[in-house]
């Protein structure tokens, strides 16, 4: 553990954890991008009026959340890869592929933080003559933001522990699949341990401020609730433990 | 046209078919053991960081809160490959092994990668039990301390029952999580759905009659595994929404 030529030999190969870290944050950015995307434009469809945009929206989300992400990106990538495209790396279908799960999750808060805000509100807001885009704009989501709000960040955190769905597919690309290739590799085998353990320290230095982060914002938005819940009515069509689930984040994991 | 012929004839092919029916087997079985020792671990987890609080017992609380926090924010993953390379390695008995249809060294991994799954589950299964225990009104403890009940008593027979029958729902939605995550064992070990279906995609020649992989068979084959998957965890996600759908919600509303 505290052998010095074996953390030495981690140091010699640090340029492999510097490249794993930097293409897991890289799929993780636009990873990220593209889930929002996809999550906003889903989850707007989700809560339209238009019954077909709701099928579609219920649909997809359905499918890709009950489906393994791993699937989903080995489907992708030999799919492409076999049709006779060059040039698909593992990374870019990573990045898809994280897009299209967790775009599906994030359109799920999306949907029931709109569905939070009580009927009455839109409804008021119409009869002031604000156009159904307005009220979305100016009216209903500065509402749900503060409630989507730690629901997004644990996605986040899901988000970058799913980078290495793509281990199996495309190879060793991600931190975790660049951290077993050193551990398992020759001649730096015998410093696994310490391999695993900078990786593992890497990742829990990105991903734990973010779940204090979320697990603070909830604290304060429970406290808040507990403060205003003789004001404010839940509408019917979201469940208290429907809502629970969605503000604790636990309403969809990895 | 003629590949998606041979992937079709492939996925009809009768020892396919078993192949992949025991991949279900093994899913669905990993699953639930996960789920089940993640529940006993997660309970004795999530009670020693909640009520540990006092003098010397402090410790247990670091120790489960620091278990919970490391598992939490770091992949499944991880934990598969240390366990491959740092877990004990169980010598089977070779009727047990047969009895899975595998080798003895194939179970000694699929059992590293299971330990490093319940690892993982428990600890956020520990996370659900605690937001049940929190969402337990503090006057049910008072009240069965009035009554002479001591606080394991009060545990065992007031506060537990409650909160399990709280998070049901929860915990239903944390198996459907866990079947998607049994997917990973299919990095080390060829035992579950997704790693069959992996290996699969590889020899898929043997069956199709070509001598490379069409898309045609990726298609096929993850579609199945899809299809598969999908049945089972959407009929989950089905009875988790109906346990959720707000009962007798209607009747004290008209009744104000």
């Amino acid at each position: 553990m505290f052998d010095a030529e074996k953390w030495g030999l981690v140091w010699t190969h640090r340029q492999t954890f510097i490249d794993g870290t930097i293409s897991t944050l890289l799929m993780a950015l636009f990873g990220l991008a593209l889930a929002m995307a996809i999550g906003i434009v889903v989850g707007l469809m989700a809560t339209s009026h238009t019954k077909p945009l709701r099928a579609i929206a219920r649909v997809y989300v359905e499918i890709i959340q009950n489906t393994p992400v791993m699937l989903q990106a080995l489907f992708l990538f030999y799919a492409v890869t076999f049709a006779g495209v060059k040039g698909f790396s593992a990374l870019i279908c990573g990045i898809i592929a994280l897009g299209i799960y967790h775009g599906a999750y994030i359109s799920e808060v999306i949907r029931t933080g709109i569905q939070s805000v009580p009927k009455g509100q839109s409804e008021a807001a119409y009869s002031q003559g604000f156009g159904q885009i307005a009220t979305m704009a100016y009216i209903v989501l500065p509402q749900t933001i503060k409630i989507i709000l730690p629901p997004m960040v644990n996605q986040v955190v899901n988000l970058i522990k799913n980078t290495s769905c793509m281990f199996l597919a495309g190879g060793a690309v991600d931190l975790i699949s660049r951290t077993n290739a050193f551990a398992v590799g020759e001649g730096t085998g015998s410093a696994a341990g310490q391999g695993y353990i900078i990786g593992g320290v890497i990742f829990f230095v990105i991903c734990f401020p973010l779940s204090m982060l979320a697990s603070r914002w909830e604290k304060k938005l429970k406290a808040r609730d507990v403060a205003t819940v003789t004001v404010r009515k839940k509408p019917d069509d979201v469940t208290d433990a429907e809502l629970d689930m969605i503000i604790s984040g636990k309403g969809g994991e990895s | 046209m003629s590949e998606l012929m041979g992937s079709l004839k492939m996925i009809s092919n009768g020892s396919v078919l078993m192949y992949i029916l025991k991949g279900v087997g093994f899913t669905i079985g990993i699953a639930f053991f996960a789920v089940v020792l993640g529940i006993i671990i997660g309970t004795v987890l999530a009670l020693a960081r909640n009520y540990c609080t006092k003098g010397w017992l402090n410790i247990f609380r670091y120790i489960a809160t620091a278990y919970i926090e490391v598992f939490r924010n770091t992949p499944l993953m991880l934990w598969i490959f240390i366990g491959l390379v740092f877990f004990p390695s169980i010598e089977f008995s070779a009727e047990f092994t047969k009895f899975f249809e595998l080798s003895r060294t194939e179970m000694a991994v699929l059992f590293k990668a299971i330990v490093a799954l319940v690892l993982f589950t428990s600890s956020v299964i520990a996370e659900i039990v605690r937001g049940g225990l929190n969402s337990i009104p503090k006057g049910q403890f008072e009240a069965a301390y009035s009554q002479g009940f001591n606080f394991f008593q009060t545990l065992i027979l007031i506060v537990l029952p409650q909160t399990f029958k709280n998070i049901v729902p929860t915990l239903l939605s944390q198996v459907i999580t866990t079947i998607k995550d049994t997917s990973y064992i299919a990095n080390i070990a060829i035992a579950e759905l997704m790693g069959k279906t992996f290996q699969l995609i590889q020899i898929a020649p043997r069956y199709t009659g070509f001598t490379t992989q069409n898309v045609s068979d990726v298609f096929v084959l993850c579609g199945l595994a899809c299809v598969i998957y999908f049945a089972i965890n959407f009929t989950l996600s089905c009875v988790v929404r109906h346990m959720q759908k707000p009962k007798k919600r209607t009747a004290p509303a008209a009744a104000n």
